[in-house]
């Protein structure tokens, strides 16, 4: 099944290259005269047929050669390790952040509906869901940077530059999770099996975590495959808000710079990490509930 | 303990109990001035419809109630310490080692995701200092005494993968309850999610336990088989209040009070009425070789298997006639009427209708005759469409064959009132009635198409005794009336006795046994039939013939 994903993304990646009209004429500039073009087609081999065009560049691809950036004349692979450890940092990070946050506050929210830390985790989720990220980064920098000057606005260079973005971004992936986590636990807590530990006698955070919450966390783990999925291939905005040179942010350049091997080498690279980060939410959750375990 | 209570004082005693109902509902208490008490080796019933307030008085003392419920007065005295005066944390350490709970739903009660072994386990593990083998051996022998087969493969398996669904849950839900010894062991319905067989066998369990750990038994159930099978003594409940109670010979063969007594009369009786003759009749339904596998499909490591749900079956129902198909869960009553209306496709044999094989119809041949052969549920929550009124549920199967709207609304009303029910009820919505309500629009459906034969698939098994009572009355009322065929399916084997001429016993996806009610429950010849029978609770009991019985002046 995921092989059959990452196949299917990975001729979309490569017909990229042809979505956007005939690369050896984008390649050639403006003024390129015909010669010139045929040129650049013979040399970068567009002439052959699309097929064997895709298994020569899926091939070089599972090596980890991606070709040659058009924009700065190296290979993309070296182009992009830099970056995308950058990213997977920032993206490791929020989601910590995210889980960190989001579960205990979706937890307490269940414990006492209609609590004062009912309401204000559901003031927080809303705010998050509201606030676009770019602002939110903006004022952060506002307030902690340039009045308190605790943190550096930007820059990747030392741990204290990825706290700012890590908040950013993490804070972004909080309300979806928090709130599911809330209501799988509503859920779980009025079940009978929660009823069955009550009856033992077991002590109250043995059965709100042991018995509860592993029931209720199965559906987290999927949403939070996807969203960090999402944080890495969504962080355009918080990295150039925060000048984090990273993946996110050279997929967007790339984009201006109609640079297409490194943005076909990034849209292959991202749908990696979503397929990887699903599997991985799969093998987590059939640990989680042995229900979903393949007899 | 130091002030050990002497042998006979009772276990469990309470006092003007009252548990107040949020604002709004129907009434101001869930249970209003309960007092009783539970003595060593006794084992008390409560009896009661839904709503009785029975389980709310089972979860009071046991101190779960839901959040919205509060005991607002009396006291609930345990082995002499008020439980309502006492803190959470004090209660939850009783809970579990001196007071156990059995539930009634097994298949819900046990936590997915943990091995039956290590839920058993946690019971040790919260109140005793016992090691980690020790505490395993123990369950292990506990396992055993529920008769629990293979306990160390058991001990293993997560709740999903136990074998014999709900019969190995309730064991191991018992054996959490039984495992520290419990002086007062709770059961709230404990086996009515189960087949009659294995409920009598739970019912022994319960037996045995009074006798060897000494246990007082608050037991709550509808179900007055199983009032007459175990208890020592008894108490009706009627909407939160006790209206009688007294010795279990008592209750059952001289009830007092006009609740008890409409309750009792509503037990189908044992000895069956005589019936109508129908054998001169013509043959509604003919099924010649009926046969229904199941494939499993296979997987890279393993070859796909087919499960025979129903082997060939050949039966054939004349006009008028009430065929009753009885057996355990699993035993393919269910499959078998549904091949018969094409819900599930079946595999080989004939389905004659007035003389049409509607078996070998291609789907759309076979759609007009859908309306000659109809079925009702038994989960009348879940069979009705919460988001469209009575009455478009009504009219759409007679709309869909072509009757205009105008006369099929006429013909909905018509039926509301052919199953007694008020006609403005067209225009609500189904939650707005209750179950057994629910149970009559269901009916109704059905008979909107003017169907020849009518399916009950455990029409009335979900609903409580006096309902029930009416619906299979309704039933029987409306078959006459209308010169219906009606083939019932159910569990329940007094129910089976009351209302059908004839029966099918089905075992494993076979037909065992087959003749007149008064022949197969009167002088059963296969070995299953004999087992159904024999697993009937209350056997030394019937239901009495209440006029013959006067009401004693109250004192």
């Amino acid at each position: 099944m995921a092989v059959l994903v990452a196949l299917t993304v990975s001729i979309i990646s490569f017909s990229l290259l042809y979505l956007s009209g005939d690369p050896a004429v984008a390649m050639a500039g403006e003024n390129a005269d015909d010669a010139a073009i045929q040129a650049i087609r013979e040399g970068y081999g567009f002439d052959r047929p699309f097929i064997v065009q895709y298994g020569d560049w899926l091939f070089s691809a599972l090596r980890g050669d991606f070709g040659e950036s058009y924009y700065f004349r190296v290979p993309v692979s070296e182009v992009i390790a830099d970056r995308l450890q950058i990213t997977m940092l920032l993206g490791l990070f929020s989601t910590s952040f995210a889980l960190v946050v989001a579960i205990p506050l979706g937890v307490a929210a269940a414990l006492w509906p209609n609590s004062i830390i009912d309401r204000a985790a559901l003031f927080l989720s809303v705010v998050g869901q509201a606030i676009p990220s770019f602002w939110f980064g903006l004022i952060l920098i506002v307030i902690f940077a340039i009045d308190l000057r605790l943190l550096p606005a930007s820059g990747s260079g030392t741990w204290a530059g990825f706290v700012l973005p890590t908040v950013v971004l993490g804070y972004y992936a909080t309300p979806a999770i928090m709130r599911l986590t809330r209501t799988g636990m509503l859920e779980v807590l009025s079940a009978d099996y929660v009823r069955t530990a009550r009856a033992k006698g077991l002590p109250a955070p043995n059965i709100v975590f042991k018995h509860a919450l592993r029931n209720a966390i199965i559906p987290v783990v999927s949403l939070a495959a996807v969203q960090m999925g999402f944080m890495l291939g969504g962080s355009v905005v918080v990295e150039s808000v925060f000048a984090l040179h990273g993946a996110g942010y050279l997929a967007w350049e790339s984009i201006s710079r109609n640079d297409l091997p490194t943005m076909q080498a990034l849209v292959l690279i991202f749908s990696m990490f979503y397929i990887a980060f699903t599997i991985l939410a799969d093998v987590v959750n059939a640990w989680l509930d042995p229900r979903l375990r393949v007899s | 303990m130091a002030d050990d209570p002497s042998k006979n004082d009772p276990i469990l005693s309470i006092r003007d109990l009252t548990v107040a109902l949020p604002e709004g509902g129907d009434r101001p208490y869930a249970v209003e001035g309960l007092s009783l008490e539970v003595r060593p080796r006794e084992i008390v019933c409560i009896v009661g419809e839904s709503g009785s307030g029975k389980s709310i008085t089972a979860f009071t003392t046991m101190g779960l109630l839901p959040g919205a419920l509060r005991p607002t007065g009396g006291e609930l005295r345990f082995e002499g310490r008020d439980l309502l005066a006492i803190r959470r944390k004090e209660h939850a350490a009783l809970r579990g080692k001196k007071i156990a709970m059995v539930f009634q739903e097994p298949m819900s009660a046990l936590n997915p995701c943990y091995m039956v072994g290590d839920q058993i386990v946690e019971v040790f593990a919260t109140h005793t200092a016992l090691s980690k083998a020790e505490r395993k051996a123990k369950t292990l022998a506990l396992m055993d005494e529920v008769k629990l087969p293979d306990p160390e493969r058991i001990y293993r398996s997560y709740p999903h993968q136990l074998s014999g669904g709900q019969r190995q849950r309730q064991r191991i839900v018992i054996a959490i309850a039984l495992a520290l010894d419990p002086r007062l062991l709770i059961a709230d319905e404990p086996t009515t999610a189960l087949d009659v067989t294995t409920q009598a066998q739970i019912l022994h369990l319960f037996g045995q336990l009074r006798e060897n750990h000494d246990a007082g038994i608050l037991f709550v159930t509808h179900n007055f088989d199983v009032v007459a099978e175990i208890a020592d003594r008894v108490v009706v409940m009627e909407k939160g209040k006790i209206v009688e109670e007294g010795p279990v010979g008592d209750v059952l063969n001289r009830p007092q009070h006009p609740y008890t007594r409409l309750l009792i009369s509503a037990v189908p009786k044992r000895h069956p009425s005589p019936r109508d003759e129908v054998s001169g009749k013509a043959i509604a339904l003919k099924v010649e070789g009926l046969e229904k596998s199941f494939r499993l499909p296979g997987t890279m490591f393993r070859e796909g298997t087919s499960i025979k749900a129903v082997a060939p079956a050949s039966f054939a129902v004349r006009e008028n006639e009430t065929l009753g198909i009885v057996g355990e869960s699993g035993s393919g009553k269910s499959t078998l009427v549904r091949c018969l209306i094409r819900l599930i496709e079946p595999n080989h044999g004939s389905v004659e209708i007035g003389g049409v094989d509607v078996a070998r119809l291609d789907k759309r041949a076979f759609r007009i005759h859908r309306k000659d052969i109809q079925i009702i549920f038994q989960d009348p929550y879940g069979s009705l469409n919460p988001r469209r009124t009575v009455g478009d549920q009504l009219i759409e199967g007679p709309v869909n064959f072509g009757v205009p709207r105008e006369t099929a609304i006429q013909r909905a009303r018509e039926l509301m009132r052919i199953v007694r029910m008020d006609e403005d009820a067209v225009q609500r919505y189904p939650v707005q009635f209750s179950g057994g309500q629910r149970q009559r629009i269901c009916i109704a459906r059905a008979l909107a198409v003017e169907p020849k034969i009518l399916i009950a698939d455990e029409a009335v098994s979900a609903l409580d005794v006096s309902v029930q009572k009416e619906v299979l009355n309704l039933l029987n009322d409306i078959k006459k009336r209308l010169g219906l065929t009606l083939l019932f399916i159910t569990h329940d084997l007094r129910v089976a006795g009351e209302v059908c001429d004839n029966v099918l016993v089905m075992e494993k996806g076979e037909i065992v046994e087959r003749g007149s009610v008064a022949e197969v429950f009167g002088n059963p010849r296969h070995t299953y039939t004999r087992a159904l029978l024999d697993a009937m609770p209350g056997k030394g009991w019937d239901v009495p013939d209440l006029s013959a019985i006067a009401t004693r002046p109250t004192a």
